[in-house]
């Protein structure tokens, strides 16, 4: 590829509209709640106002994030994010793999099966699933044929878990899929003909070989259930709620902006606390045995 | 003599859609030899190659090594291993781990590992980059990366595919000597899957000439030069002047027939040939004369073309009928050169038992 400075006009011309684009409708905004998070309510003659703010007061809404009851929730949604990812990562590697491996001809709709539910807006899909496992759901009305339940399956982590997977499995399988389909097979093969079984070359050859795969689908749905709503509102309630759903209330039912904008400040640090750590690891791993 | 190591026999393998990859073949390999599988891309080398390690399966057939039918065994099972053509030597591994990866993958004990890459390292002299990633190395020491993490194994055969065809012409010549001599030292069957004539004809101490699936000819790189069997193993080994002949008769070994633009003549066959046959000769079996000579086979014809390349020049004279006849005159003076023109009337002869009668 050319040097962009030995093109300014075209690089201009390409680079300043997304630019802007980035800085009125991100940044600025950004920088707007940040320094929300900062400020407090306003009070006009002893009351709270609804739409006045003081800025830059100080780090009060901070301070009170970090009560227990916010804490356990923040908690609770980075380990409920972590094991809806590994199960996301479980179930897509031999989705990946199988597409991988099946007839080219075939290739082409196993991938469009895997991104379908996309042309679905999520809310119906998440309204299905309600309709899958509520108390007169299908499962337990299969279930009941067979003389058992019916069983609560819904309002709770399991059915938060369960949709968080449902919804964000694409994710994992289409970066997973992309790194396999590269993966040249002769190693796979080189490892068997040295003695390899199919176990240890998966875990010794195609797992490492496909970690750049790997930790991209693992960006891909951590971050996104870590922050998601609508999935533990409609499918959790009240039992199972996530800092998603705090942050959304803060913003709309409590009318909290300040409030809000500490939470959701905290969880993109918590999210780049998790990309650092990903960061150290690859590093750790360039240098030691895999 | 030694011990058949691989017997193939009755091997067939067809892929689902029909094609027919490898035909009913059947080879025996000796132990300790120097085998090469050669033909052109598509004859069924590389297939055959695969199913010796286990990374295809026949379709019917047996593979036997070392006194077992392995057809059907998985590769990981076997003790034959594999220089893949793309090396395929782990990138997320230094040499040693790589070196080292079928032995820790058996299960034998680290100090034995040590022990035993370092010794296949210093075989491809690559003790100095032990430590080294892949992607740090140049396509020449992947290979012998390749080389050693196969040989470590210790297995009964080694499998080459198309080993030298990514690596520049001088490594290639210094890698084949390489190859020799490592097959020399270490005493393990290779065998070898190439389509490069040179590689292994100079390497080899036997070759399978293989075209569309099936074995032409299992012979000595000398026999498959001197007596090929088909006109395919003539024209793919070396060059050749093929010439069309009618038979008039044969009686015993003795074929009399005629040579499209050379004339009648008396050949020597030791199978019972048909009415049309291809009299096969080498180049440097021509000799040219300026008046005519009194050799039995002898044609006169014009010089259409002088190729030079230094030690021989090579010649293209046509004769009657439309025959070309390509000779190679060796330049064994400084001054006299070729002694050919373009254009010059020339007498091509040569001796009748340089002569090979082809019936297919």
């Amino acid at each position: 590829m050319e040097n962009w400075k030995q093109n300014p006009r075209v690089f201009w011309t390409l680079g300043l509209p997304p630019s802007l684009w980035l800085l009125a409708f991100f940044i600025i905004p950004l920088g707007f709640l940040f320094i929300m998070s900062f400020s407090d309510k306003a009070m006009v003659d002893g009351e709270v106002s609804i739409t006045g703010y003081d800025y830059l007061t100080g780090i009060t809404n901070y301070i009170r994030a970090f009560d227990p009851l916010y804490l356990g929730i923040m908690w609770k949604s980075v380990w409920i994010s972590a094991l809806a990812t590994a199960l996301c990562l479980l179930f897509a590697y031999p989705i990946a793999f199988g597409i991988c491996f099946a007839k080219d001809k075939w290739k082409p709709l196993l991938l469009l099966l895997v991104v379908l539910p996309f042309w679905i807006n999520l809310l119906i899909r998440t309204y299905a699933l309600i309709a899958v496992f509520r108390t007169q759901g299908y499962v337990n009305k299969i279930l009941g044929w067979v003389g058992f339940g019916p069983f609560e399956m819904l309002y709770n982590n399991f059915a938060v878990i369960f949709g968080l997977v449902y919804v964000y499995m694409p994710f994992m399988v289409l970066p997973l899929y992309a790194t396999i389909e590269r993966l040249d097979k002769s190693y796979l093969e080189a490892s068997l003909d040295l003695g390899g079984s199919q176990f240890q070359t998966f875990m010794r050859v195609t797992v490492p070989l496909t970690m750049p795969g790997i930790i991209s689908g693992i960006i891909l749905v951590f971050i996104p259930c870590l922050g998601s709503f609508l999935t533990p509102d409609l499918l959790g309630g009240a039992n199972a709620l996530m800092i998603g759903n705090v942050i959304e209330r803060q913003f709309k039912a409590a009318n909290d902006w300040p409030f809000g904008a500490a939470l959701s400040f905290l969880l993109m640090y918590a999210t780049f606390g998790a990309l650092a750590l990903r960061y150290l690891f690859t590093l750790r791993s360039k240098g030691v045995d895999v | 003599m030694s011990d058949t190591i691989v017997s193939i026999r009755n091997v067939t393998k067809a892929f689902p859609g029909g094609v027919t990859a490898v035909d009913n073949v059947s080879i025996d390999i000796e132990q300790n030899e120097f085998f090469a599988l050669l033909g052109p891309s598509g004859c069924g080398k590389t297939t055959l190659l695969r199913m010796i390690s286990g990374l295809e399966t026949p379709t019917g057939g047996q593979i036997i090594i070392g006194g077992e039918d392995m057809a059907y065994t998985p590769p990981n099972k076997r003790p034959t291993n594999m220089v893949f053509q793309s090396y395929a030597v782990f990138p997320h591994m230094t040499v040693e781990q790589n070196v080292g990866y079928g032995l820790k993958v058996t299960g034998v004990a680290s100090d034995e590992i040590r022990r035993r890459v370092g010794e296949a390292l210093e075989m491809v002299k690559l003790t100095a980059l032990a430590t080294r990633k892949p992607d740090q190395m140049s396509g020449g020491q992947r290979q012998r990366v390749a080389l050693a993490r196969a040989l470590v194994k210790r297995p009964k055969v080694l499998l080459l595919d198309e080993p030298l065809s990514a690596l520049d012409a001088k490594l290639r010549d210094d890698m084949r000597m390489e190859l020799t001599r490592l097959q020399e030292t270490v005493g393990i069957t290779f065998i070898i899957v190439t389509h490069d004539q040179d590689e292994a004809l100079s390497m080899a101490s036997r070759i399978a000439v293989m075209d569309r699936g099936a074995v032409q000819q299992v012979a000595t790189p000398a026999e498959l030069y001197e007596q090929p069997k088909t006109r395919f193993v003539a024209d793919f080994i070396g060059k050749v002047n093929l010439i069309e002949a009618r038979v008039h008769r044969q009686i015993g070994r003795k074929v009399d027939c005629e040579l499209k633009g050379v004339g009648r003549m008396e050949l020597v066959s030791d199978n019972l040939v048909g009415a049309q046959v291809s009299v096969a000769v080498r180049p440097e079996k021509l000799k040219i004369a300026s008046s005519e000579p009194t050799a039995a086979i002898r044609v006169q014809g014009k010089v259409r073309d002088v190729a030079y390349y230094g030690d021989t020049s090579h010649v293209v004279i046509e004769a009657a009928d439309g025959l070309n006849l390509s000779v190679n005159v060796q330049n064994d003076t400084r001054l006299g050169g070729s002694g050919v023109e373009r254009g010059q009337s020339i007498w091509v002869y040569w001796a009748p038992e340089d002569s090979i009668v082809l019936t297919e």
